[in-house]
């Protein structure tokens, strides 16, 4: 078990310097998320326009895996159209089984690969893209 | 108390985790289990093993005394008077859910009050909150002071002729104090109020004697205490009991059914709906002997000595914030590291053979109280060593020094 697998530096970069926490001026829909066997919870933001990610913000509390992890989805998912944001997301399941699968998009989110080796972390990885899904799930579900 | 002879009946204890050997610091969580206990369940799924209470045949009468011969330990260990004043139950949480659905629903209505504190674990907040909710009765919570233990003059202050139940844990998972059970439930036999406690974390640390409390219900549960999960149990009062209804229908609950009607078995059958888990009453009876023969007040003295030591440890680390109160606490610390995710310091104290818990423990309300999201946990029992503590320490220091060097 090494943990430098887990905390690998660009982990470390978003934890310490998340991007794009706080909370969107513009319209958006919010998804609020909690993980409850840890207590860790998430609200994130989502602007969209036309079945696209235009801007994404989160708040919320959470260990450095989850909040990393949140800010290198909302800049990984801006700009996205709702399939491709969900395509990124079921890649992101992928690449918590451990399977070899790499982010051309957004090639930070590979440091998180590690986290499948900590199967009691995965949960805390996966907290923002959950919400994610559930946002957009619900924006194409009431259109 | 021979630390080194008591390891010795812990097989799980002797093993290595990522390399280091293993420190099991959760055992509030969940207690390891004696060899003792181990055997006893295994023995009686090769030697006795049938359902209880039906069969004619040999092997049912066996595990049928087997079963109420665990009944009758649990009696004993708790002073509990007769034994049918124990109703095996899943665990706390089964056993807290029962008297309020039961219990609470039936005798609360509008107008009347339930109190009960913000330090209680979720098993003994959301059934008085739902039993609340579905009765009308007002749910209410006696404050805490700044150290998160209760005065006798907030008791007295919230506690009224209109309550009529009180549920307060006899000892906080978080905080690690201990609440002034038989105070508390004098005033609310006063106010005409019954008393509820939550001995999940008091039954495996410390002599309990509820004839001398004299509390109407108490709950606790087999694994935190060497014994096997799946199994706890519900004292109540006969008188009390005997007035309640069943929660759960079927097997083994009955005593006469018709097509429109049916009746109950007297108690504490009338509870104990369906095929118990026999193996784990067996284990329960054995784990009561395991901790009898050592003594729960040797157990509860090596514990407080290890609290004292982990908080006057803990607390000389730079950057390690302690809650609870220092003094008349169980062995248990809750702390955080500065800038530093409880679950990521479980992680790191993993990797190191390390095991804590990090997390809201089940109490989302109490640390709503304490303004944090999480914290982590070390919890002590009776195999549980100073080295242990240092070893804690140590790896503290070095998450410490990884985050710091992490983050930058």
């Amino acid at each position: 078990m090494q943990l430098d697998d887990l905390y690998r530096r660009v982990i470390m970069d978003h934890y310490k310097n998340p991007r794009n926490r706080g909370t969107l001026d513009e319209e958006s829909v919010t998804i609020n998320l909690n993980n409850p066997t840890c207590g860790d919870r998430i609200s994130l933001q989502l602007q969209v326009v036309e079945g696209k990610v235009t801007n994404a913000k989160f708040s919320g509390e959470g260990c450095s895996i989850s909040m990393s992890s949140a800010s290198m989805m909302t800049e990984a998912v801006k700009g996205k159209t709702f399939d491709e944001a969900l395509e990124m997301a079921e890649k992101f399941s992928a690449l918590m089984k451990g399977e070899p699968v790499e982010f051309d998009e957004y090639e930070e989110l590979d440091a998180l690969s590690g986290v499948n080796k900590f199967p009691a972390r995965i949960k805390c990885a996966t907290l923002a893209w959950n919400a994610l899904r559930k946002g957009i799930e619900q924006q194409q579900e009431s259109h | 108390m021979n630390i080194n002879a008591i390891r010795e009946q812990f097989p799980i204890l002797h093993q290595e985790i990522n390399g280091h050997p293993l420190v099991y610091l959760d055992s509030a969580a969940s207690s390891q289990k004696p060899r003792s206990v181990i055997d006893a369940v295994n023995r009686y799924y090769e030697l006795d093993n049938a359902n209880v209470h039906r069969g004619v045949h040999t092997l049912g009468s066996r595990a049928t005394d087997a079963y109420e011969g665990a009944r009758e330990k649990v009696a004993k260990f708790l002073n509990a008077g007769a034994p049918e004043q124990i109703i095996f139950t899943r665990g706390t949480t089964t056993a807290l859910n029962l008297v309020a659905s039961s219990y609470a629903r039936a005798m609360c209505g509008e107008g009347d009050e339930i109190v009960i504190t913000q330090m209680e674990h979720h098993s003994n907040l959301i059934p008085w909150q739902q039993a609340a909710k579905a009765t009308g009765a007002t749910l209410k919570y006696i404050p805490m002071q700044p150290d998160g233990t209760l005065s006798l003059e907030d008791i007295e202050k919230t506690i009224t002729p209109q309550t009529k139940v009180v549920s307060v844990t006899y000892v906080s998972n978080v905080l690690g104090l201990i609440n002034p059970i038989k105070e508390i439930t004098q005033i609310a036999h006063r106010n005409g109020a019954i008393m509820v406690v939550d001995g999940a974390q008091s039954t495996p640390h410390m002599k309990i004697d509820l004839q001398d409390l004299d509390v109407d219900f108490y709950a606790f549960s087999g694994h935190k205490m060497c014994g096997p999960t799946g199994i706890g149990a519900l004292y109540g009062k006969k008188a009390l009991l005997n007035k309640m209804e069943p929660i759960e229908y079927g097997g083994e609950m009955i005593d006469f059914v018709d097509l429109y009607e049916s009746t109950w078995k007297e108690i504490p059958y009338r509870f104990e709906g369906g095929t118990p888990i026999i193996a784990g009453a067996v284990g329960l009876g054995a784990a009561i002997d395991f901790l009898q023969e050592i003594g729960l007040e040797e157990i509860d003295r090596h514990e407080r000595r290890l609290a004292t030591y982990a908080y006057e440890k803990l607390s000389s680390l730079d950057g390690v914030a302690l809650y609870g109160p220092k003094e008349n606490r169980v062995g248990l610390v809750t702390f955080n590291l500065e800038d530093v995710h409880p679950h990521d310091v479980a992680t790191v104290l993993d990797s190191k053979g390390i095991a804590i818990r990090a997390g809201h423990h089940c109490c989302q309300p109490l640390m709503r109280w304490l303004n944090v999201s999480a914290t982590a946990r070390a919890s002590f029992y009776l195999y549980n060593t100073e080295d242990e503590i240092d070893r804690l320490a140590d790896a503290l220091l070095q998450t410490k020094e990884f985050f710091g060097h992490a983050i930058g």
